[in-house]
C-alpha cells in the first residue's frame, strides 16, 4: 500500500483505519515524533498568541487614556517603525532560507542564513530600545499614563520574545555545529523557525494596531 | 539523495514502521518530489506579498485616496491579509488534507483571540458610555 492509496481512499483521513501495524497504540500506531513535537509547539505558539491578545485588548481599551500626557501620534516615529518592520520581515525570510538549508543539509548556507537572521533581529531590538530610550527621556515612560503603560507592556513583551528568540538562534547554530543534523536537533530547529515566524505575525498586528492606527488617530 | 527521500526517512517512527505520511508538522511543507528550489519559490512569493501589503499599509496613512474614517478598517484588513500570507508561505499552515489538525488548532486560537479582543473592546466601550455621560467628567478622567 502506498501513500497515494491512503490519500485517495480517505483524503482527509477522518479515520486512520485499515492499515494499522501497532496494536495498543491506536489504529496505525503513534505519529512520528517530529509531528508530535511540531504540533505541540504549534499549540504553545497559539497559547502565546492568546496571551498577546489580552495585551492587545488592554492596549485597545487604554489607547486614548493619555492623562494629559503625549499621545501616540505625537510620540511615534513611523520611519523608525518602517525600518523595524523591514528588518523583522527580512529576518523571517532568511530564517526560511535557513530551514531550506537544513532540509538540503547544507551547513554553510545554514550558518550564513542564520547569521543574517541574527543581525536583522538584533538591529530590530536595537531600534526598539532606542525608541524606548527616546520616549523615556522625554518623560513618556511607562508610568506616565495608562496608554503608555499598555504600550510598553505590549511592545516590550514582543521585544522580550525577540530577545529570547535571538538567544535560541545562537543556541541552534552552536548545536548544529557541535552535533550536526541529528534528528533531535532538526526537531529543535523546526520549533525555533516556527517561533521566529510567529513573532513576525505578532509584529504585523502590532505595527498596525499600535503605530499605524495610533498615528492616524 | 533527493529532498523527498530525506523526508520519507524522517517519516518513519521509532519502530521503523511506515506511517504513509498521514500528517504534516506545522512548518513542514510537503514538497513531494520537488527539490529545494520550489521551497525557495514559496518563501520568495511570501516575502514579495508581505512587502507589498506592508508598503500599502504605510502608504495608506499618508494618502487622501481613501475616505479618512475608512483608513482604520483598511489597515486592519491589510494586516489580516499579511498574517494570512505569513501563515501560508512561512509557517506552511494550509488547508491541505495532511494539515487538518494544525488548521483546526489555529481556528480555535483565532476564536479565543476574537473573543478576548472583541469582548474587551465591546464591554469597556459600554462601561465608558454608561459611566461618563457628560463631557466634563470625561475630560476630568483623561
Amino acid at each position: 500500500m502506498t501513500a497515494i492509496d491512503v490519500r485517495e481512499r480517505d483524503p482527509y483521513h477522518l479515520g486512520h483505519r485499515g492499515h494499522g501495524h501497532a496494536p495498543g497504540h491506536g489504529d496505525g500506531g503513534p505519529a512520528p515524533i517530529r509531528i508530535v513535537v511540531g504540533y505541540g509547539f504549534w499549540i504553545f505558539l497559539l497559547s502565546d498568541i492568546v496571551m498577546f491578545s489580552a495585551f492587545f485588548a488592554a492596549y485597545a481599551v487604554l489607547a486614548g487614556k493619555t492623562a494629559g500626557g503625549p499621545s501616540g501620534a505625537e510620540l511615534f516615529d513611523l520611519r523608525n517603525v518602517a525600518i523595524e518592520t523591514a528588518a523583522l520581515l527580512l529576518s523571517s525570510f532568511t530564517c526560511g532560507l535557513a530551514s531550506l538549508a537544513v532540509t538540503a543539509r547544507r551547513s554553510s548556507w545554514f550558518y550564513v542564513a542564520m547569521a543574517l537572521t541574527f543581525v536583522l533581529g538584533a538591529s530590530f531590538i536595537l531600534l526598539e530600545l532606542r525608541e524606548f530610550a527616546h520616549m523615556i527621556a522625554r518623560d513618556a515612560g511607562p508610568t506616565r499614563s495608562a496608554f503608555l503603560s499598555a504600550f510598553f507592556t505590549l511592545v516590550g513583551c514582543h521585544g522580550l520574545h525577540v530577545t529570547a528568540g535571538l538567544l535560541w538562534l545562537l543556541t541552534m547554530m552552536a548545536q548544529i555545529f557541535a552535533k550536526g543534523f541529528r534528528d533531535d536537533i532538526l526537531r529543535r530547529f523546526m520549533c525555533f523557525s516556527l517561533f521566529w515566524h510567529a513573532l513576525d505575525i505578532i509584529w504585523v498586528a502590532l505595527f498596525t494596531v499600535v503605530y499605524l492606527l495610533g498615528a492616524s488617530r | 539523495m533527493s529532498n523527498a527521500d530525506d523526508r520519507h526517512a524522517q517519516r518513519r517512527d521509532t519502530d521503523g514502521l511506515e506511517r504513509y505520511d498521514i500528517d504534516t508538522a506545522p512548518g513542514d511543507e510537503y514538497l513531494g518530489d520537488a527539490e529545494v528550489g520550489s521551497g525557495l519559490r514559496g518563501y520568495v512569493i511570501g516575502l514579495g506579498l508581505a512587502t507589498l501589503l506592508t508598503i500599502a499599509s504605510f502608504w495608506l496613512l499618508g494618502t487622501n485616496l481613501i475616505w479618512a474614517p475608512g483608513i482604520p478598517v483598511a489597515l486592519i484588513v491589510l494586516a489580516i491579509a499579511q498574517m494570512g500570507v505569513h501563515l501560508v508561505f512561512f509557517l506552511h499552515i494550509t488547508t491541505g488534507p495532511d494539515n487538518t489538525n494544525n488548521a483546526l488548532a489555529l481556528a480555535f486560537g483565532v476564536l479565543i483571540v476574537v473573543l478576548v479582543i472583541g469582548g474587551s473592546i465591546w464591554i469597556m466601550a459600554n462601561l465608558d458610555h454608561n459611566l461618563m455621560p457628560t463631557n466634563a467628567i470625561m475630560n476630568m478622567n483623561r
